[in-house]
């Protein structure tokens, strides 16, 4: 006989499968600290600007030039601790200008990378699901993937600025205009996963199984392939975030980006790029944080790989 | 094969249309107006005429034609002109730019030499750099090396050239002084010391896009040398008892050079777009900064034939890649 209490320990609580993916995630030591520093940058960015509370914008020119604190401590320049990374040449605070900066570099990047994700899972699984489009969809998307992309982006900016700007403000309008271009241009490596993945999964017989019993296309789709589909959607998207961050900096790099007064990562660095010879910091702050993002939501998706790869994970 | 080849190249050229016509249309629907610079003294006339002059004044797809025709026909009569002296072209219009006023070709071949040093260079470097490394990556996983070879390659591809590139400078040029942080294009490199000066200046654009390159590739060495290590024929050869320097680079090594070659074939035309940064850091006058100094400039012809060409290069690349795949890989057929 069989102590019933017995046997209820030793059956381990039901668990779903997004704890064993947890699981496997916590032992990947990159992505770990990967996710730690973009849950901070993010902090950083969002209630730091409250925290701080130094206004981006406002012009010190009494103050101009200061250098950051530890400099301060073991040279003698101009600085001050009330403005711990230094101002830049009209006197605007460094700290606040990264952190108004990251918001707008990181909302970028995230909006572009949702846009692409939603387009090339769109394209992906119509390719997939339904033979007729296959053909069409997938000469298109590698239509798309032999463009000169970078090229056709700045052509791209320098040609709807001015339009955008005047229907919706310059500021509003230059987002709208980078987040789509960067998304429409980055899509099609998505909907190639994603189709590849949905041709698989759709000739298994719990899909047949669904049909059967008369499920609709649609149905099917958002019931049983889709939540199938959604590894290989996440690691995309972390890719996703981290080409549209470098994109957008790389555009605002080359001036095509927001406009002067606007300042994002990219921005920022492409700003002091002149006076770096006198004032290094303002070039490596904002650089280090876009490296550094990147960084980390690359290891982010290097260890969502491993995590969400059934054959890795429990090893 | 070569049916295979020809078949491709034929559905190459309604591609390389489309996208010309893409990039066209782009630069139609732009409200960007090549006369907006022009002082505003100018009588209206006047400047309809000019407009005229720029071959503004025709419907688009009559533009479109005339471009194609310029590109695919003129230009090509020109080179062999030059080349053998003969009189094909027959003063026939060229592609002009609206900044130079001049054909479009021969500043685009002024600028060819400083980009296919550059990025040319750099490539080769990361390609060189990258294998040995993916290699011994891949045989031995999980060791110093290969953690430390996965945290450069991280590093290469998520900070971004701009960064690497400016850092460099600041380091390099500002405080140690050792490399000059523009690239001067006039160097004439015809003695020892003008080569020297000539490697100094390259050093720091070819590092940082070298960094990019080999970050990606040595990825790419290393798992499709791990793919293949697992393999039973390397048990095999290692059953057989051949030395295991014999199994690693004959056996191994060549059966995953295959994937990577075509990888190493897609990414010159990145390269090429890529440079388009770097080459800004660096001020190197390449083509990279021409298209950008002609998308500033609203230089609608100059833009469109190098878009253009950047397309072709890929569209060629592709080709490369997936034809050298089938020459490669007997088992891959594609009659």
């Amino acid at each position: 006989m069989t102590d019933p209490s017995l046997d209820m320990s030793t059956v381990a609580p039901t668990r779903n499968q997004w704890w064993d993916v947890w699981d496997q995630f916590k032992s990947h030591r990159g992505a770990v600290i990967g996710a730690m520093f973009l849950i901070f940058i993010t902090l950083f960015v969002v209630v730091g600007p409250w925290l701080y509370g130094v206004d981006p914008a406002k012009l010190d020119i009494r103050n101009k030039d200061m250098r950051p604190f530890y400099l301060g401590l073991f040279t003698d320049v101009k600085w001050s601790w009330t403005r711990p990374l230094g101002t830049d040449h009209l006197g605007r605070d460094i700290m606040a200008n990264l952190m108004q900066g990251g918001k707008i570099s990181l909302a970028v990047g995230w909006v572009a990378m949702l846009l692409a994700l939603v387009l090339g899972t769109l394209v992906g699984v119509f390719a997939g699901f339904f033979k007729r489009l296959d053909g069409p969809l997938m000469r298109f998307t590698d239509l798309v993937l032999s463009l000169p992309l970078l090229p056709l982006l700045l052509v791209m900016m320098l040609l709807f600025r001015d339009p955008l700007r005047a229907s919706f403000g310059p500021e509003t309008g230059i987002f709208i205009l980078i987040v789509t271009g960067i998304g429409i241009t980055s899509w099609m490596h998505t909907a190639r996963i994603v189709r590849g993945d949905i041709l698989a999964i759709k000739e298994r017989e719990f899909v047949l199984a669904a049909r059967s019993i008369g499920t609709p296309p649609r149905r099917v789709i958002m019931r049983h392939l889709l939540p199938n589909v959604m590894s290989p959607i996440m690691v995309s998207a972390t890719l996703g975030l981290a080409t549209a961050i470098i994109t957008e900096s790389a555009l605002s790099f080359l001036g095509l980006g927001f406009p002067s007064d606007f300042p994002t990562w990219g921005k920022i660095l492409f700003d002091s790029v002149d006076r770096m010879t006198n004032f290094p910091e303002r070039v490596i702050w904002p650089g280090l944080a876009i490296s550094l993002t990147v960084l980390s939501v690359n290891y982010i998706g290097d260890g969502l790989r491993d995590a969400l790869d059934p054959r890795i994970r429990g090893l | 094969m070569l049916t295979y080849t020809i078949r491709r190249l034929i559905l190459a050229i309604p591609t390389l249309l489309f996208i010309a016509l893409v990039i066209f249309l782009l630069l139609e629907l732009a409200p960007g107006d090549p006369m907006a610079e022009m002082p505003l003294t100018i009588p209206p006339e006047v400047k309809e005429r000019m407009r005229e002059a720029l071959g503004l004044g025709q419907p688009w797809y009559i533009r479109f034609y005339l471009w194609l025709y310029q590109f695919f026909v003129v230009e090509p009569q020109y080179w062999i002109d030059a080349l053998f002296g003969t009189n094909l072209a027959d003063g026939a219009q060229r592609i002009i730019s609206f900044q130079s006023r001049s054909p479009v070709f021969d500043t685009i071949a002024e600028r060819i030499p400083q980009t296919l040093w550059v990025v040319g260079m750099s490539y080769v470097v990361g390609v060189i750099i990258a294998l040995p490394i993916g290699i011994i990556s891949a045989y031995r996983q999980y060791s110093w090396f290969d953690n430390l070879g996965t945290f450069i390659s991280m590093v290469g591809f998520s900070v971004p050239t701009f960064f690497t590139g400016v850092l460099l400078i600041v380091i390099f040029s500002v405080n140690l002084g050792w490399f000059p942080s523009i690239y001067d294009t006039t160097l004439v490199v015809n003695d020892w010391s003008s080569f020297l000066m000539q490697l100094r200046q390259m050093a720091m654009p070819v590092f940082v896009l070298a960094l990019y390159n080999a970050a990606q590739i040595s990825r790419f060495m290393r798992a499709s040398m791990l793919d293949n290590l697992g393999q039973d024929y390397v048990r095999t050869a290692r059953a057989k008892g051949m030395r295991e320097r014999v199994v690693v680079l004959k056996h191994v090594l060549r059966n995953s050079l295959i994937p990577v070659v075509t990888v190493i074939a897609l990414g010159v035309p990145q390269v090429f777009g890529g440079a388009i940064i770097t080459e800004q850091v660096f001020k190197v006058n390449g083509l990279g900064q021409l298209l950008i100094i002609a998308i500033h400039g609203n230089d609608v012809p100059m833009i469109l034939t190098l878009t253009f060409i950047f397309a072709v290069l890929i569209v060629i690349f592709n080709l490369i890649a997936d034809v050298l795949y089938g020459f490669l890989d007997p088992r891959i057929r594609y009659d």
